[in-house]
């Protein structure tokens, strides 16, 4: 293979000791798209069930390992700050369930919309806020997604309803933010994310009722990482099929750990709501690496065998890298690469997580109320008034 | 000058909001084509159909959810509770999901949703459909919690409600639904509004201070009328918000009259005589009080059926009335 010197985009990064490394192969050499078979997606009453192929094109399959990896990078370094003390409460980490944000996102527009538990930092990248501003919301810093107030399981943006602490709850809210977007006719869907553990919550099925009698445009999801908290899905659900547990809902089952899996069956589920036909479940079967959350080690009640072995066959990132070097899609270097950038722009997050000051005691008080005056709020004693503006 | 039922100023302000915006919609248990469960939503359906008037089933925790979800959303819903009792099952949505979310978000997400319906005791329907929520709900911040009296109350403050883009409970009264009231001339305007977060002085008076809201605004004034003939001049303040609390007007009212009785439906263990309490005792009016406050509250019982012991669990306008003399000390 010869270096030519007309490349095209030719993408530079620095090595060690500052050497330049250049990829050593132009875009013309590899494969700029490929078609791959999926797994076929078990449906409940449905005739037809998402495609068995998925094109892949050169851009895409890294842009999904890019978010895929940032994700995942991302989350380690939460384990890291949080160990250290830097982040303190809730901490429900996302590694290991990338494909499912990373899928959902790649067959949605951004002007859909989407609603998740507290799982949700996976979902607050996808959906638009920077590493840099989730890790600082994380550490309750001014520079965080929600000037710090809010913490891990609050962080919200455009078309994105956060992060919810309340099992369930977020359910009946993305009917609600469906039912929106078919009473102001705009052709959006609301993407509605639940786990295995809040299947069994009573919200759901009133929130099912209602979505499929007026025929709201709402995916939900469940991301069946097969243990609530601490309790196995066949120790909580006395139907582990979760895709059927909407009864009269038509439900796709998917391969969770297959990036493409999941967005072809997004596709599939968002066209099927955007053609009025009312709401779909969708069940990804995915993994959680970590514990449920930072104060669970996560092995008491699952073995380390079987933790290892998820690892090591289905984690999505290695996953779609084999499946692009194999296809000559890409190469070793490239992936390198964009892992090299990755950390650095964790590492920088953290660096901004770690020093930005803490948000001033002066806003304590503030966001009560939207477009309101001005008004006084009680302190924790008589004689202290506090001010609260919107 | 023009003679409205509360219910008739209630469907008005509806009708009038429904029409002025295109976002506002309604939705709860028989809204639409029952007219409404205590007909306050009579005719809305015919007039503006399935989309903005919606019949729900009964899953009161689903229908808030989905409220506050199509709030987040951009469109401003009308969600009603047959009675407040059965927003027990939702609270969560109208705590966890609605009051808080603005807070949360550091000012991203607004929820501007109304939470209305009947709260408190009606007649005859005992234990579990009687209960007064204004010291629940007024506890939160983030929400705001109104309890109008009169047919212009209801209709301005529901108006009012309707157009902030905060979560707001509004406590209506069964009992009060059919009562007629006189509604000035500018009440008529579709423009009306009252502000949300003051008191009204709807007696003046310069013996004592009667603060109260909702149905008993009417039991203090019949017990004022009665003491008037002894020569007891009562100042009769109809809180009109439960929160935010205008304590000042209540503390104007004290440093004039040196004393204070609050008269309200709920328990009173931590209710919102006992929070009026406080603050007159944190705030300038304490040392103008001539008299520890009085408070004059539901009895401490779940409601009864029979109707010798229901009309003996909440406040009679004899108890007003002796009250207000015992802190007096006539």
């Amino acid at each position: 293979m010869t270096y030519s010197s007309f490349f095209q985009n030719q993408p530079v990064v620095g090595g060690v000791n500052g050497a330049r490394v250049v990829v050593s192969r132009s875009f013309a050499d590899f494969t700029p798209q490929a078609s791959f078979d999926i797994k076929k997606c078990d449906v409940h009453r449905l005739e037809e069930g998402p495609p068995l192929k998925a094109e892949l094109t050169r851009e895409q399959g890294l842009q999904y390992y890019r978010i895929m990896q940032t994700v995942r990078r991302m989350e380690l370094k939460a384990d890291q700050l949080y160990k250290q003390k830097i982040i303190r409460g809730f901490c429900h980490l996302y590694d290991g369930q990338e494909a499912c944000a990373a899928g959902i996102e790649a067959a949605i527009n951004p002007s859909d919309h989407l609603i998740t538990a507290y799982r949700a930092h996976g979902y607050t990248y996808t959906r638009g806020v920077s590493v840099k501003e989730i890790l600082a919301e994380l550490t309750g810093r001014k520079g965080g997604v929600a000037k710090g107030k809010g913490g891990s399981m609050h962080m919200y943006a455009p078309r994105f309803y956060g992060g919810n602490g309340i099992v369930g709850a977020q359910v009946p809210l993305g009917a609600g933010i469906a039912l929106a977007c078919q009473y102001q006719g705009n052709d959006q869907v609301c993407v509605t994310l639940y786990g295995d553990g809040a299947a069994n919550q009573g919200q759901l099925f009133e929130s099912f009722n209602m979505a499929a009698l007026w025929k709201l445009p709402c995916i939900f999801i469940c991301e069946n990482n097969q243990y609530g908290m601490g309790t196995s899905m066949e120790r909580a659900s006395a139907s582990t099929d979760y895709y059927k547990r909407g009864d009269f809902v038509p439900g796709i089952r998917v391969d969770g750990m297959d990036v493409l899996c999941v967005r072809e069956a997004t596709k599939f589920a968002a066209d099927h709501c955007r053609s009025g036909k009312g709401p779909i479940i969708m069940e990804l079967q995915t993994y959680r690496y970590h514990g449920h959350s930072m104060s669970d080690p996560g092995v008491s009640y699952r073995t380390r065998e079987e933790i290892q072995e998820v690892r090591s066959k289905s984690d999505p990132i290695s996953m779609l890298k084999e499946r692009m070097l194999s296809n000559n899609m890409a190469s070793i270097e490239e992936f390198k690469e964009i892992d090299v950038a990755i950390r650095k722009e964790v590492e920088d997050a953290a660096q901004f997580a770690t020093s930005d000051p803490e948000p001033p005691l002066e806003e304590l008080c503030n966001h009560i109320f939207h477009n309101n005056p001005p008004l006084e709020v009680r302190g924790t004693n008589p004689w202290v008034t506090l001010k609260s503006v919107s | 000058t023009f003679r409205v039922t509360v219910r008739d100023a209630l469907n008005q302000a509806m009708d009038e909001e429904l029409e002025r915006d295109e976002r506002v919609f309604l939705l709860g248990e028989e809204v639409a084509q029952y007219d409404g469960a205590y007909k306050v939503s009579r005719g809305l359906w015919k007039k503006y159909g399935d989309k903005r008037i919606i019949d729900t089933p009964i899953t009161e925790m689903g229908f808030a959810g989905i409220a506050v979800g199509a709030a987040m959303a951009g469109l401003r819903p009308i969600c009603e509770f047959m009675t407040f009792n059965f927003s027990m099952q939702a609270i969560d949505q109208v705590i966890n999901s609605a009051a808080k979310t603005y807070y949360m978000s550091a000012g991203q997400q607004s929820v501007p949703i109304v939470f209305r319906g009947p709260n408190g005791a009606s007649a005859g329907v005992a234990a579990q459909h009687s209960q007064c929520f204004a010291a629940w709900y007024g506890h939160c911040p983030g929400l705001k919690v109104v309890s109008p009296w009169s047919a212009e109350d209801a209709k301005g403050l529901l108006k009012s409600a309707i157009r902030d883009d905060n979560p707001v409970v509004f406590l209506e009264n069964e009992l009060m639904y059919g009562v007629p009231f006189e509604m000035s001339e500018e009440s008529q305007s579709k423009d009306f509004t009252i502000p949300i977060g003051k008191a009204k002085v709807e007696r003046q008076g310069n013996h004592i201070t009667l603060v109260t809201h909702s149905r008993y605004v009417s039991h203090c004034l019949d017990a004022a009328a009665v003491l008037a003939k002894e020569g007891i001049e009562c100042e009769v303040i109809n809180l009109r918000t439960i929160r935010p609390l205008d304590v000042e007007s209540i503390e104007t009212s004290v440093m004039k009259t040196n004393h204070l009785v609050t008269v309200e439906g709920g328990w009173p263990q931590y209710g919102v005589g006992a929070e009026i309490c406080a603050r007159i005792m944190e705030g300038p009016a304490f040392n103008y009080l001539d008299a520890p406050v009085t408070r004059v509250t539901g009895v401490d019982i779940p409601m009864p059926y029979a109707k010798i012991l229901e009309d003996n669990s909440v406040p009679q306008i004899k108890d007003v009335i002796f009250s207000v003399k015992k802190t007096l000390n006539v």
